[in-house]
């Protein structure tokens, strides 16, 4: 489990994570949701050891983030961002083959290169395994990028909006990924989602953020409210349910 | 096994060069004194090039950033407000500035020493970014040459004279009393950076993407700063600033090689590098007569290669 306590981070007097306590449950999909500026992205970070917090603590599996050995944490914990630009030519196979370098260091087995061939087949990527990065569309790179996360085979996958930029047919494409690495492999995931109705559609739990605090967590169905969302978001909101899901118009 | 084969290529052609270069214009009477001067010569060229190149590989991955070389470090400036300082406290006849195995650890320890603390500075705040260590780097390089110049208009004129060779980069008078303490130096560097290459390959996916694939990033991109600055001092104790040599050498490897593994892009480029230095000085020793500078003819072709790749930087 990873469990974040009293979370503060500060850029110069402004504290964009004001002590944020958490726990993402295991076998679960956590969305974190919230205005822009709210601070879901810089906890995202913070719990992924991507950036230092100024106070409080993150246990991973009951052990500090700071204690934890980089390369062994890397085992456990995941984590794509939003902003993914590399800057040297890759292919496909390539970027999915540093996948697992946590475990290879470098020198991949074939051991690893069967995991590289799996992660190629989960995000159905084997046509396009030998082309490079910089000639894919939008869609198609997000795939080569979580292919890369689920070749690292951690419990534990955080993704920084990963539907940024993305059309309809490939959200939903990646959030039934995610939802299969769940129900399938037992994987946590955390997303950061803009999109409401994919975060009340596909997760377990959300947890809602404004101005760097937590102003509501729980099961989905106890989120996605009207008052809630209009209180967060400050505009009008209908919710109506379709299909067993709360579908939510605020247009 | 495309990449072996590519390397090969170069080695050989590395190898034809340095035959070239030895041979030419011996004959029975002066093989015994051209070659006492020719092969220090050649080891001199060797080791700038292969030092320059490959100190511009790890700082463009570490910066992640292809169009930079460790001179927007202020790096080689440093190392002439090093030797006009050691001149000006000391004197050009002191132990210090008068032996050069001296007065090259006096050199590399200073720099490794700036290097660190100029590492303290970009990384003291996660928000400091590429562009802040260019800045940083340029203001230190000018303060550092405005320095040294201020010092140099201040001192004896003949005292003067013994830094001045040191500030222009060239072949021919080149720090021969060193070659073997640098030789050493690099090999020794060499064989340090070989177990840490499988981390440069990860660091250039970016600073996020290392951390996740469990990279101690701050502790390596420390290393290999450390290591950028001893072979900055090596090429520039051996022949003086040769500003655009490594960013013409790395991206002529790129373009070649097309790979990102660091095994083929450092051997490739100290190869590469090796043979423009070998070539260039085989050319202007034997065909020009020493009509020009080796440095201002790899300036001259760098700056437009420099130009070009900010034109199409630009246009991406």
């Amino acid at each position: 489990m990873i469990e974040a306590k009293k979370l503060v981070k500060k850029y110069g007097d402004n504290k964009v994570v004001n002590d944020v306590s958490f726990k993402l449950k295991k076998g679960k999909i956590t969305s974190f949701i919230g205005p822009n500026g709210a601070g879901k992205s810089t906890i995202l970070s913070i719990i992924s050891r991507i950036i230092g917090k100024d106070e409080g603590e993150v246990f991973i599996d009951g052990k500090e983030i700071s204690s934890w050995d980089t390369k062994e944490l890397a085992k456990k914990v995941a984590i794509l961002k939003q902003s993914n630009h590399i800057n040297i030519r890759l292919t496909v196979r390539d970027l999915i083959s540093f996948g697992r370098f946590p475990y290879s260091g470098g020198k991949l087995t074939s051991k690893d290169w069967e995991l590289v061939d799996e992660a190629i087949r989960y995000m159905k990527l084997e046509d396009i395994q030998d082309r490079y990065l910089d000639q894919l569309s939008g869609g198609q790179r997000q795939r080569a990028y979580i292919a890369m996360v689920i070749a690292q085979d951690t419990e534990y996958i955080l993704l920084d909006e990963p539907l940024n930029n993305l059309d309809m047919k490939h959200s939903v494409d990646i959030m039934k990924t995610l939802r299969r690495l769940v129900d399938e492999l037992g994987k946590t995931v955390a997303i950061v989602i803009h999109d409401i109705n994919f975060a009340s559609c596909y997760s377990d739990y959300i947890v809602i953020l404004k101005n760097g605090k937590i102003a509501k967590e729980g099961e989905v169905k106890e989120i996605i409210k009207r008052e809630i969302l209009e209180d967060i978001y400050d505009i009008g909101f209908d919710i109506y349910d379709i299909k067993n899901n709360k579908i939510c118009v605020y247009y | 096994m495309k990449n072996k084969r590519k390397i090969g290529f170069l080695f050989i052609i590395l190898v034809i060069l340095i035959i070239f270069f030895l041979v030419i214009g011996l004959n029975s009477k002066n093989f015994e004194y051209a070659l006492s001067r020719r092969i220090p010569e050649i080891i001199g060229i060797i080791l700038t090039g292969t030092s320059i190149a490959f100190s511009s590989v790890i700082f463009q991955t570490i910066t992640n950033n292809h169009i930079l070389t460790p001179s927007v470090l202020g790096l080689d400036s440093l190392y002439l407000f090093i030797q006009t300082c050691i001149v000006f406290i000391f004197g050009s006849n002191s132990l210090i500035s008068a032996n050069p195995i001296w007065n090259f650890f006096m050199a590399v320890g200073s720099m490794i020493l700036f290097s660190m603390i100029l590492f303290r500075f970009l990384f003291s705040k996660e928000s400091h970014n590429v562009f802040f260590i260019v800045i940083v780097g340029m203001v230190l390089g000018t303060f550092f040459q405005s320095i040294s110049s201020f010092m140099q208009f201040i001192i004896d004129p003949n005292e003067f004279l013994s830094i001045q060779s040191s500030m222009f980069a060239s072949f021919n008078n080149m720090n021969s009393k060193i070659l073997w303490i640098a030789f050493l130096v690099e090999l020794l560097v060499l064989i340090y950076v070989y177990k840490l290459l499988p981390n440069l390959d990860v660091i250039s996916l970016g600073r996020e993407n290392a951390i996740n694939l469990g990279v101690n990033y701050k502790k390596v991109v420390k290393k290999m700063l450390v290591v950028t600055a001893i072979l900055v001092s090596i090429s520039t104790a051996l022949v003086g600033p040769i500003i655009f040599l490594g960013l013409l050498v790395v991206n002529l490897t790129r373009v070649y090689l097309k790979t990102y593994k660091h095994y083929y892009l450092i051997l490739g480029s100290m190869l590469i590098g090796s043979i423009t230095l070998v070539g260039g000085q085989l050319i202007v020793s034997r065909v020009m007569n020493f009509a020009t500078p080796i440095s201002v003819i790899i300036n001259f072709i760098g700056g437009i290669y420099f130009i070009h790749t900010l034109l199409r930087e630009g246009k991406m």
